[in-house]
């Protein structure tokens, strides 16, 4: 699956097995995404939440 | 089985324990990956009667490396030697006292976040300066470990309701120290020995019980709990097991809610 990045509109390669809320990674700024599977099968990139100070186990 | 966005909830006090338990349902299994968002749920559900996997008191103790050491050590349990201190004049004479090297940890946070091995007086120092910059006040409590001579890697011990499930070594990633799966570290299958097996079983009574993950060293003179995880993740075991962790927690949920 082909998408831009929405950060600096490089070219992201998703993996069709993609699930919901899977983190990309931007090959050009490393910027990280949460991929959004919608309905319409289309994918939506959101920013991924930056690891709060009390996350984990 | 219904999974339920945190971020979304919100509750009035008191709450209408019969409304909660048409969204919420019989049973809860804590998932948070926020520790006080998780926390703070949990106490509002438990007090509403509501069972959660795990119960209040078992998180808040697990989720506290100081709690965790005290109920580990009033259970009898071997630990590593620890001296809790509250400022940092006394953190620095601990650590004089100590020897170096040495561990400092926060006593609430994951993932090996802010672990330092603490080599000598300088790094000390700067360490304990650099904690007393960030305006929080659980990072001015000072959680200091002898540093355990074990090879490079601990053991991890998943246990269910009173039962060990499963154990993995965790291996540290190459440039690390620390062994911790959120940190690249590497997991390999560990027998689970009878003695093992034991002192799962009680660290993990020592806490109050539920689902849980007890961390452990080689020490040279044995066995030593690291600390007890409450809201446990299993990516890394899980690829060296057979054990379907999370169907095992489900099968434990459902004989709660049947009890």
């Amino acid at each position: 699956m082909e998408a831009k990045c929405p950060e600096c509109d490089a070219d992201l390669d998703i993996p069709e097995d993609v699930i919901n809320g899977e983190i990309v990674s931007c090959p050009d700024c490393g910027t990280d995404f949460e991929v959004v599977l919608k309905d319409n099968g289309e994918v939506e990139l959101k920013p991924a939440e930056i690891e709060g100070e009390d996350w984990g186990e | 089985m219904t999974p339920i966005d945190a971020k979304e909830l919100y509750f009035n006090i008191p709450e209408n324990a019969k409304a909660l338990e048409k969204t919420l349902g019989d049973l809860v299994i804590q998932r948070c990956i926020s520790y006080f968002r998780g926390l703070h749920i949990t106490a509002v559900l438990e007090n509403l009667g509501l069972p959660v996997i795990n119960p209040f008191h078992t998180s808040l103790i697990c989720g506290n490396k100081l709690f965790t050491t005290l109920a580990l050590t009033k259970a009898g349990l071997p630990s590593p030697k620890t001296t809790v201190a509250f400022a940092p004049e006394t953190a620095l004479k601990v650590l004089d006292i100590m020897g170096y090297p040495a561990v400092l940890k926060p006593t609430v946070g994951s993932w090996g976040r802010l672990v330092a091995l603490v080599r000598d007086r300088e790094s000390a120092q700067a360490l304990i300066e650099a904690r007393e910059e960030i305006r929080n006040a659980l990072l001015h409590v000072y959680y200091l470990q002898e540093l355990v001579k074990r090879p490079p890697r601990d053991i991890r011990i998943i246990v269910i309701g009173g039962e060990t499930i499963a154990a993995s070594y965790r291996y540290a990633p190459p440039g690390d120290w620390r062994t911790n799966v959120a940190r690249g570290g590497a997991s390999k299958p560990c027998p689970i020995t009878p003695e093992l097996q034991e002192l799962a079983l009680k660290a993990a009574e020592a806490v109050g019980g539920g689902v849980l993950a007890v961390d452990c060293m080689e020490g040279p003179e044995g066995f030593l709990i690291n600390e007890v995880n409450s809201t446990i993740e299993f990516r890394g075991i899980s690829s060296t097991t057979e054990v379907n962790i999370a169907e095992r927690i489900l099968d434990y949920a459902v004989r709660m809610v049947k009890k």
